[in-house]
């Protein structure tokens, strides 16, 4: 291909230990005993459940709604009884429990009735709801709902579209054996893409040490009644950050602040192509994906799993061994260690990669930063690493963003360099998640002071309206009686007082008899003599509480 | 020696010319610094200052009638941010108008609750919701903890619930870099 | 522990060693043109800073084994050893170390804190408190009769004990000394040119040891240890302002050439003025860096007190580091030219 590319600036290239992994064939994992799905696997707001516990649910079937537009549903990836809806731990660096719908399976593996869609004929907006509810989700990591993604807005297309198989991240290489086995389909899904975003230009970018991948796309692209560039981009880490990736096809910087959709491009991951292909052509909803299980284990390998399988289930399958070291999702770049084996797959998990002392030594002590800038130097963001790490450090977050912290892609290339092993994107982390929490406090804060002081308006308010409201009856009350005594003789004030109090007290009187209280009315006999036994008592002790008190003054 | 008096004076005009000017033109309404004391306050509302809300204790502290450390939801992470707003020497909290809590949201419990309406009209921010009679409830994500709900309540229904971590409210915790031989 | 799990190679104490290393031609050749003193004088500095590194980590409590093996220590040892006449006497070197590394390193926070380059203060301090003992430069070996052998260097250096007549004819004034003085004698330059201290550009033998630490900093650059800004602007700063001043007037300014090849130029612009700690970490800020020392550098040797300019110039702009890099910084991805952006909730 003769496409001119182009460079981005940063970037490292880490020993890439993809040929652990890619060459054997792909196994479909075991079915677990148990399948706990988290509501929450992509951004924005997690599904709500819409089944309940003590339920059978068929493989493929609904069982969490999205909520809301930026939002996805979640299906049973296999037919069983849900046993819980509740807390679980899920993949996050936190380790802390979140929402899950926990399947015990039959066995059975059966599917509810599945319609393929025919996209062609249906509305745009109906069909992206449709994907919504077929919980399509981007794969490549940062799974964002892909109905929004397919959104092209206002604009109502999108000229250029990037589908990304570069897979960057060293050991991980699920893309990669996707484009193998299933080019065919993975285009099958870039019509349809086409087909909502109004595309011209479509352009396929995978990393050159994927010479196979490469010659299959190559090879279905040409099948195609449309044109589908495939290009041979160079090996180098982040080349799979959608804007690094936007740079190398286009030479177009997606502004900061902005998303690439403004300068008319939408990038997506392969694997969300070859999902939607699946859920158009064949009606079947996102409930399982490969996963590259890697690392210090036997046999390497890529997996099919279904969605809520345990990592453990992938891990035996691929072979454990004695003395690992930990567990991560995703790359050694970007992954995150997981806490627990139990863990799910999620939408997001591309790799389970294994650790061993001897694979990933532990990380040296840091030492402090003599400002080289190697970091600055292969930071893709062009950032300044080293002023964000003394602002972060000294928890100045306010020059922090100044120094544009949130253009940060914590794709990990500064700490990667950093001679004094400094761990970077754990500052850039917890400075962001610091201004987050701080800004959520502040706008808690602002709400408090409005309302807080709304109240204070509306005390005020309260107390001047019935002010006046007595004012006004008042006055109302004193013309009134004045009018009365004119017709009998010369009015003064003085009387026109008196006439007031005593048409109050007269009020108070008839308000009082009102008052009176009405259960006492018409009461069988005894209960009448009851009261009046119980009325003579109180009496006599009101009697009795007053003598003592007679007496004490006496002398 | 007049023409000394003479630049003198005219120095002292022109000065206060310009002065005078400025002062129309670059006037602030209202009291720019107590609003700026306000906006570090937490806006508990909670009075626990021994003022009637945040907003008239950053007037307190602004005529300098009241100290900085008297904030117990603002922590010192507040009084260090009111030191350096004023710059004076920041200070530990004073004890006696409380110490530092979780940040919590209260809850009324619904079955005791007997619709007396008390901790409505307590409440600073309106976050409770109810009617004579009526059981109560509290919109937590507008209670903002100060406990001013507790005391009035005849049935004591109402209790402080913890805000607990859960995962979107998560955060980072602030790495450390170990130099020095621990000891 | 989070992501990233692997790391490259690279290491402080790795760059420290080629740093090092860029340095070793310049001593070979050192050695070689003006006498085996100054290994006397890089041992004693190395010793002396490797102490007080120690001592100064143990009083502040940090342990010394990582921080004595990242070489920073030495570094600033053998910048400041062979910014010092190489007969100068012991206690000179050892004040002067002591003082870098103490005050200027560690009083301002060790490694990686200091403001100010550790070595340039040492040198700057030296050069306020002890001028004369500062003048002590071997002369060339082809210009001196009976060149000291390394056990008579030392005996120079920690004894002082050579007869008066004898170390007179071993030291010389350097070639900017001698313009200095030629100029104050209201000579013009090409009149102080003839002398035999000389050479085609800058002094004899000065020229060649300026050429040896070039080598080595093409060499610190290849390795991508230290930027091009720095050292071009640097010598850019020099070349034009002496020129400036030269076409100007040749006979009260010396040649660029000239100015260009005195050896602390040479190892200013590409050991000291690179100290990534001290300088400006923008790349339009290290040309600003760069220059400004340059330019500083033609001036405080053309109108100051002190017969080289490089240190205090580097230290001037150390000291304005922090408003270049405020200035400077670069235009990030996807080009945000405002600053400050609300955080994506």
């Amino acid at each position: 291909m003769s496409r001119k590319l182009h460079t981005f600036k940063g970037g490292v290239h880490p020993p890439e230990h993809k040929a652990e992994s890619n060459a054997r064939p792909v196994h479909a994992a075991p079915l677990p005993k148990q399948l706990v799905i988290p509501l929450r696997q992509h951004i924005g707001n997690p599904a709500k459940p819409v089944v309940e516990v003590g339920q059978r649910v068929l493989k493929g079937q609904l069982i969490g709604a999205a909520d809301g537009y930026i939002s996805a549903a979640v299906h049973a990836s296999s037919s069983g009884i849900v046993t819980a809806i509740g807390p679980a731990v899920v993949p996050h660096a936190s380790g802390l429990p979140d929402d899950c719908i926990i399947i015990d399976t039959d066995g059975r593996d059966e599917w509810i009735s599945l319609a393929p869609l025919d996209y062609r004929a249906m509305e745009p907006a109906d069909l992206r709801m449709r994907l919504r509810d077929l919980g399509l989700a981007g794969l490549g990591g940062a799974v964002f709902p892909s109905a929004v993604k397919l959104d092209p807005g206002a604009a109502h297309h999108c000229p250029t579209l990037i589908l990304n198989g570069a897979e960057c991240e060293p050991w991980i290489t699920c893309d990669d054996v996707l484009m193998r086995l299933h080019a065919d389909d993975i285009l099958q899904g870039v019509a349809i893409m086409r087909h909502l975003l109004g595309s011209t230009e479509i352009l396929v970018g995978i990393e050159d040490n994927k010479p196979e991948a490469l010659a299959s796309m190559r090879f279905a692209a040409a099948k195609l009644d449309f044109a589908v560039e495939v290009v041979a981009v160079p090996t180098i880490y982040p080349a799979g950050g959608a804007k690094q990736m936007i740079e190398i096809l286009t030479g177009q910087q997606v502004p900061s602040g902005k998303l690439s959709t403004d300068i008319g491009i939408q990038v997506f991951n392969i694997g969300t192509a070859h999902a939607l292909a699946r859920a158009v052509h064949h009606g079947e909803p996102l409930i399982s994906r490969l996963v590259t299980v890697t690392g210090f284990v036997l046999r390497p390998q890529n997996v099919e799993a279904l969605i809520g399988t345990p990592l453990h289930t992938l891990i035996t399958l691929a072979g454990d061994r004695e003395g690992s070291t930990g567990v991560l999702m995703g790359g050694p770049m970007m992954g995150m260690p997981m806490p627990d084996l139990a863990v799910p797959v999620v939408k997001a998990t591309n790799c389970i990669l294994v650790q061993s002392a001897e694979l990933f030594p532990p990380l040296p002590k840091a030492l402090p930063c003599i400002r080289c800038t190697r970091c600055a130097d292969a930071c893709p963001a062009e950032l300044q690493p080293q002023e964000l790490f003394r602002f972060a450090k000294a928890g100045d977050f306010g020059r922090a963003q100044e120094y544009h912290l949130f253009d940060c892609i914590e794709c990990g290339c500064c700490s990667y360099v950093c001679p004094s092993h400094i761990p970077l994107v754990d500052f850039y982390r917890y400075a962001k998640s610091e201004i987050w929490a701080r800004e959520k406090e502040k706008r808690a804060a602002d709400l408090a002071r409005e309302r807080h002081e709304f109240r204070q308006f509306r005390l005020e308010r309260e107390k001047q309206e019935k002010a006046e409201k007595l004012a006004a009856k008042a006055k109302a009350k004193r013309a009134e009686l004045a009018a009365a005594p004119a017709a009998e003789g010369a009015p003064s004030e003085a009387d026109a007082k008196k006439a007031l109090i005593a048409a109050a007290l007269a009020r108070a009187q008839a308000k009082k008899a009102e008052a009176a209280p009405k259960n006492i009315d018409h009461l069988p006999p005894d209960t009448q003599r009851e009261i009046e036994e119980i009325e003579a008592r109180r009496a006599k002790i009101r009697e009795l509480a007053r003598q003592p008190l007679e007496s004490e003054e006496k002398p | 020696m007049f023409t000394a008096i003479l630049v003198m004076v005219g120095l002292a005009v022109i000065i206060g010319l310009v002065l005078g000017w400025s002062a129309i033109r670059f006037k602030v309404e209202g009291n720019p610094l107590a609003e700026k004391i306000d906006a570090i306050l937490p806006q508990t509302q909670c009075g626990q200052c021994g003022f009637p809300g945040c907003r008239p204790y950053a007037e307190a502290i602004a005529k300098g009638e009241a100290d900085i450390n008297q904030c117990p939801p603002g922590g010192e992470e507040g009084v260090k941010k009111l030191a350096e707003l004023l710059g004076v020497e920041p200070k530990p909290l004073d004890e006696s108008h409380g110490t530092p809590k979780p940040k919590s949201v209260a809850f009324i419990d619904e079955q005791i609750c007997i619709g007396c309406t008390l901790c409505i009209q307590a409440c600073p921010v309106d976050a409770i919701v109810g009617a004579a009679k009526q059981m109560h409830t509290i919109v937590a994500d507008e209670c903002t903890g100060c406990e001013l709900c507790l005391p009035p309540c005849p049935v004591d229904c109402i209790t402080m619930v913890p805000i607990a971590e859960d995962l979107p409210h998560w955060k980072w915790k602030a790495p450390v870099i170990m130099l020095k031989k621990v000891s | 522990m989070p992501a990233p799990f692997i790391l490259d190679r690279s290491s402080v104490t790795q760059v420290m060693a080629w740093v090092l290393a860029a340095l070793l031609p310049g001593i070979a050749v050192y050695v070689w043109l003006f006498g085996p003193g100054i290994l006397v004088t890089l041992s004693l500095a190395t010793v002396t800073a490797l102490v007080a590194e120690a001592a100064m980590l143990k009083a502040r409590g940090y342990p010394a084994k990582p921080f004595l093996t990242d070489l920073s220590a030495i570094v600033t040892a053998w910048l400041l050893a062979l910014s010092l006449p190489a007969l100068a006497p012991w206690w000179l070197i050892v004040t002067g170390t002591l003082f870098a590394i103490v005050v200027a390193k560690h009083l301002y926070g060790g490694l990686g804190q200091n403001i100010f380059n550790p070595a340039m203060v040492g040198y700057a301090v030296l050069i306020v408190s002890f001028p004369l003992q500062m003048t002590q430069w071997p002369g060339p070996l082809s210009l001196t009769d009976a060149p000291l052998t390394l056990a008579q260097s030392a005996s120079v250096i920690f004894g002082g004990d050579l007869p008066k007549a004898m170390l007179d004819a071993v030291t010389m004034a350097t070639p900017l000394d001698a313009l200095r003085t030629g100029l104050l004698q209201q000579l013009t330059v090409d009149e102080i040119m003839v002398q035999p201290i000389f050479g085609h550009y800058g002094g004899i033998g000065f020229e060649w040891l300026a050429g040896a630490f070039l080598l080595g900093g093409l060499l610190l650059w290849a390795l991508r240890i230290i930027s091009w800004q720095v050292p071009l602007a640097f010598l850019a700063g020099i070349w034009l302002a002496a020129g400036f001043l030269h076409f100007f007037d040749a006979g009260r300014f010396g040649a660029p050439w000239f100015h260009l090849f005195a050896p602390s130029v040479m190892l200013g612009a590409f050991f000291i003025a690179t100290d990534p700690v001290s300088g400006s970490t923008t790349p339009r800020g290290r040309l600003i860096f760069g220059f400004g020392a340059g330019l500083l550098t033609i001036i405080i040797r053309t109108w100051g007190g002190y017969p080289d300019g490089v240190a205090f110039a580097i230290l001037l702009m150390n000291l304005s580091v922090p408003l270049i890099d405020a200035w400077t910084q670069p235009r990030i991805y996807g080009g945000a030219t405002r600053r400050g952006k609300a955080p994506p909730a």
